[in-house]
């Protein structure tokens, strides 16, 4: 496929790979923030290509491992209340929240809908004009934006019935709670190749400023990685920290503008729950007062009930950076893909479930 | 969860596209990307474009790769 078969090309690889053995004498850790690159740095074993300088960390960027309990536990008590119909990505189906998970109300009898877009959901509302389609708004700002496009579409048809519950989060505040924190040293940070596509390269600048970091734009075939694990090893060889895009023929610097403008016109930041990581100030999207007619937080009356965290999870710690799967005494024993217990091994691009398909050797 | 596939627009219609992914035909909405035009390659997410790629930069990018292996080769 155009696009994407070049970019897998094991010749091209090689030449990458001898060229990051060359140059690469300092040994530096580096984060890949995103869950898509977290899946083809392992079903590329490219972890085991890399010199023995280089350490690769997963970080906290999938936004189906980051979704607290306790905003899991709203989505459940809204599926509860009649005439709610839940429309919501695959693959948050399968995450327990306290007492149940989404996929366990649906079987017991509650309207709960996989969709592969908002466009979905929308249709779904025009075809049920008599329930209420709640979208459950999960996503980083790759995904806001195409909510946000949803919300100006209901309000274009004049639709009543069509309600997001805004869990969304952006990435920038996150990375600084991290860096922040002390917990974890990087010497360079893969960006998210397609929250980047929209928020352009510019928001990791006081990645590379304030905290000396080196910072480059990756996309998700095995020799994007490379290029930028090159790129950020030139970086440190040279003591530099910059940002750079490695990813260029799908991110401008300046992003997305259409996209930003959809998006800030529906939504303001707001505090966001992270999992592990706890409340991180204007890290998250709160539908705007305008718009809030479509705000199920505010249309229905929730009553989540309290939350509990999974005894003996440590998926919190993963997301973090400062443990690893392997860490985990459930992991692949009580805790597997069929039978996760935490949030990292039921998404596709959870660390855990990465782990547990391509892992075979746990090592740096 | 931030998936985005490359997808070659056949045609569009007011702010739909019908594009090719990979020889299946899907309808997706061209909301976040009104500059898009027919035979542009664009990334596609939650049936949503999110960017029109740049095919200029593609090459440039294989271009630079190629030039990378053939050092390491005549290194080699």
């Amino acid at each position: 496929m155009r696009f994407i078969s070049e970019f897998r090309r094991s010749e091209l690889a090689e030449g990458l790979i001898s060229q990051i053995h060359r140059k690469s004498r300092t040994p530096a850790r580096f984060m890949e923030f995103c869950g898509g690159h977290t899946v083809t740095i392992f079903r590329y074993g490219i972890r085991q290509v890399l010199p023995s300088t280089i350490e690769m960390v997963s970080g906290p960027g999938c936004p189906i491992c980051v979704t607290a309990n306790a905003d899991l536990d709203k989505a459940i008590a809204l599926s509860q209340i009649p005439d709610v119909i839940i429309t919501t990505f695959g693959d948050m189906l399968k995450v327990p929240g306290s007492r149940s998970s989404l996929q366990q109300v649906k079987a017991d009898g509650a309207q709960v809908h996989t969709v592969y877009s908002t466009m979905d959901a929308l249709k779904m509302a025009e075809d049920n004009p008599d329930k209420s389609v709640v979208f459950l708004g999960i996503g980083f700002e790759t995904t806001a934006p195409t909510i946000a496009a949803s919300i100006l579409q209901a309000e274009e048809k004049g639709m009543r019935n069509y309600y997001v519950l805004s869990l969304h989060k952006v990435c920038p505040p996150v990375i600084r709670a991290l860096l922040d924190s002390g917990e974890v040293k990087l010497d360079g940070l893969i960006c998210p190749g397609h929250v980047s596509a929209i928020i352009g390269s510019h928001p990791w600048e006081f990645i590379a400023r304030d905290y000396g970091i080196p910072c480059v734009v990756s996309g998700f075939e095995p020799l994007d990685i490379l290029q930028c694990v090159d790129m950020l090893v030139d970086q440190v060889e040279n003591g530099e920290s910059r940002v750079e895009i490695a990813y260029r023929r799908g991110v401008r610097p300046e992003g997305n503008q259409q996209a930003l403008r959809l998006m800030e016109q529906v939504f303001e930041p707001s505090p966001a729950q992270w999992r592990g990581m706890g409340e991180v100030p204007d890290s998250g999207l709160k539908i705007r007062k305008k718009y809030q007619c479509f705000d199920a937080e505010l249309a229905f009356d929730i009553e989540p009930g309290p939350t509990s965290e999974p005894v003996g999870c440590i998926c919190g710690d993963i997301l973090r950076g400062v443990k690893t799967p392997a860490d985990c005494r459930l992991f692949g024993k009580a805790c597997v893909p069929e039978n996760p217990i935490g949030p990292c091994m039921v998404s596709s691009e959870g660390s855990c479930s990465a782990y547990y398909l391509y892992g075979g050797s746990f090592g740096g | 969860m931030c998936l985005a596939i490359p997808a070659l627009i056949k045609y569009i219609e007011d702010k739909e596209a019908e594009v090719e992914i990979g020889g299946i035909t899907r309808r997706i909405s061209l909301w976040l990307t009104p500059e898009a035009r027919a035979g542009d390659y664009v990334l596609v997410h939650t049936g949503y474009a999110i960017n029109v790629l740049d095919q200029e930069q593609a090459e440039e990018t294989l271009t630079l790769l190629r030039q990378i292996a053939e050092l390491d080769e005549e290194e080699g």
